[in-house]
């Protein structure tokens, strides 16, 4: 198992305040517009530098999508930020017909996304988010997974044509990633070698991921671990490569296991190369409050569940065999 | 003027005969608002707007339009045709397989003059602010214009964006209202009554006017006297009142017209009434 240490935690929206910043510094055509969260969204750094770039929409996510929407007429890229409920679901149908059918250059910038959201309970803590997302034709999806690679994403949306959703927290986790990493889009990145399941996580249970596999390293079990922080478009060739040598499969998500990463992965092997998969998600359920440790191991999205995952489907694989 | 208030009406004769054998050849589409419409994008587009039909998405220099009631897309396409986005004979695939000219306007087929999709009501004065601020941002100085059904006005993201363009004097952008009192389920004051309209967006802190929308010389009148009355600190809002089916006697002054087609017969009365003038597509 390779080693992954870390000096410094951060929350991921501190880095897409960062990505801002640079994304506005890079190229000026580079919008912001945020619904009365600026300080959650860490957009004050962008507002200083650039005062005339950003606009205030009030608390009005769905005036918010169209002046987006709008603003990508006259060649501007907009980036709106609000917490990633209000980003989505409040908005389905402005994203819809605004954004994505009329397949308009913007960037929706979410936070708070899933139950690391913490103590506000489930109606700020959105676990369908991904699911509506990737469903739009032309939509990318991206999911990072700590603050240097959601500060290297948000500067790869800005120069990526179309609309993008980027989804990042609230909580402070660890910094595990090159700060001065490439961030491609749609290209997985390999965690870890291994040649007994394929762990494929993403966002803050990319780190779980790694402690599960330091975890069964210690058992004797070889996880390759794969980084997907682009759901949509999901990387199929890493996908099906690492698939095809362990043969099983776990997932691991803060979403509804209805619809996010698990399901594209699914789907993609199904069609494919069928293969036992156990899905480290949230079943069907909305959350609560609490902390976000706490949820996180209540509705098992720890790297204690991904072990029993792995486990599990490593069992089921060789029964097959 | 580029044209005398005759020549656009002429124009405008055209266009209606155009909405209704559309709507005739694909036996569906919404006639009523679109006849309504006819005199204000007559205007809009042979007199008022600087626009070019080689279109470009950005619009740079150029004022842009945005109908935000995409349902009475028959009167759109027919206007840019007329203007040269693109030839008139595409008029005859309105609705039908493979055609740009989508049930609804989109951008996605790519079609000349359409800047967004529309047809999934108030969400349009939401775009037209954005756009409208993208020019301020690139020194643009030309306009954006709007229209939207009252009955559109039922919806939220209306009175989020009414609230938005005072507070951030949005005052390039030229909303209209076609204020003809009827959508689908009947009249809107039995629906859901829109209330003292002038009042309301007076109090919402936009510079607004009155205009006969079926006076050919009062909407130009009133176009360039909001035009004229840009760049104030005010966003300005026509309130249009139109009759629903106006040009084709029996679909006047009702809603029932608002979704349904002519069958032969009634497309020959029609068109009895509309002079051509351009020459049918």
């Amino acid at each position: 198992m390779k080693k992954y240490t870390y000096t410094d935690k951060k929350d991921t929206r501190s880095g897409f305040g960062a990505g801002l910043l640079e994304a506005g510094k890079k190229n000026d055509q580079v919008v912001a517009l945020c619904a009365d969260l600026i300080g959650s969204l860490k957009m004050n750094d962008f507002i200083k530098e650039f005062p005339e770039r950003f606009v205030q929409v009030g608390i009005a996510e769905a005036n918010m999508i169209g002046i987006a929407a709008g603003m990508t007429i006259g060649g501007k890229i907009p980036f709106t930020g609000t917490f990633a409920n209000f980003s989505t679901g409040r908005v389905y149908d402005q994203i819809r017909q605004s954004v994505a059918y009329s397949n308009k250059n913007v960037k929706i910038c979410a936070s708070h996304a899933g139950l690391t959201l913490g103590e506000d309970g489930a109606t700020h803590q959105i676990l369908e988010d991904i699911g509506l997302m990737k469903m739009l034709p032309g939509m990318t999806v991206i999911n990072p997974c700590d603050y240097n690679q959601t500060k290297a994403a948000t500067m790869a949306i800005a120069e990526h044509e179309g609309p993008v959703y980027l989804r990042f927290g609230r909580p402070v986790v660890p910094i595990f990633t090159d700060a001065d990493q490439k961030f491609e889009i749609g290209k997985a990145w390999m965690v870890n070698e291994g040649a007994d399941v394929s762990i494929f996580a993403t966002g803050h249970l990319v780190w779980e991921a790694i402690l599960a596999g330091e975890k069964l390293a210690e058992e004797g079990i070889d996880a390759e671990i794969i980084n997907i922080h682009t759901i949509k478009p999901l990387d199929a060739e890493a996908v099906l490569k690492s698939v095809a040598k362990t043969g099983c499969v776990v997932t691991a998500e803060e979403h509804n296991r209805l619809g996010g990463l698990g399901d594209s992965i699914a789907q993609l092997l199904a069609v494919n190369n069928p293969t036992p998969q156990e899905y480290v998600a949230v079943n069907d359920s909305f959350g609560e409050s609490g902390t976000p440790e706490q949820l996180m191991t209540k509705y098992g999205l720890d790297a204690d569940h991904i072990v029993a995952a792995v486990k599990k489907v490593i069992e089921r694989k060789n029964k097959n065999a | 003027m580029k044209s005398t208030i005759q020549e656009l009406e002429k124009t405008a004769s055209q266009i209606r005969r155009d909405i209704v054998r559309m709507v005739h050849a694909c036996q569906s589409g919404h006639p009523g608002g679109s006849l309504g419409c006819t005199d204000f994008f007559t205007a809009l587009y042979f007199e008022v707007m600087n626009h070019d039909p080689k279109f470009n998405m950005d619009g740079i220099g150029e004022d842009l339009f945005f109908l935000s009631n995409g349902h009475i897309s028959p009167v759109f396409y027919s206007t840019l045709a007329h203007a040269g986005y693109f030839d008139k004979a595409e008029l005859a695939t309105f609705r039908k397989l493979n055609t740009r000219l989508q049930g609804h306007p989109t951008t996605h087929e790519h079609l000349p003059g359409v800047r967004i999709a529309s047809g999934s009501l108030g969400q349009g004065l939401s775009v037209a602010i954005g756009a409208a601020l993208a020019k301020k941002l690139n020194g643009d100085k030309s306009l954006v214009f709007t229209l939207h059904g009252d009955g559109e006005l039922q919806e939220g993201q209306i009175w989020e964006a009414a609230m938005f363009a005072p507070h951030n004097k949005v005052d390039n952008l030229i909303s209209t209202i076609d204020f003809n009192r009827q959508q689908i389920d009947g009249p809107t004051e039995k629906v859901l009554s829109l209330g003292d309209l002038h009042a309301k967006w007076v109090a919402f802190g936009w510079d607004v006017l009155e205009m006969k929308g079926n006076d050919m010389a009062d909407v130009v009148k009133t176009l360039e006297l909001a035009k004229s009355r840009t760049g104030q600190g005010k966003p300005i809002m026509i309130l249009m009142h139109t009759e629903m089916g106006y040009g084709v006697d029996f679909m006047v002054g009702t809603h029932k017209w608002h979704g349904a087609a002519p069958n032969d017969e009634q497309l020959a009365s029609a068109l009895a009434q509309l002079e051509e003038t351009l020459g049918d597509y």
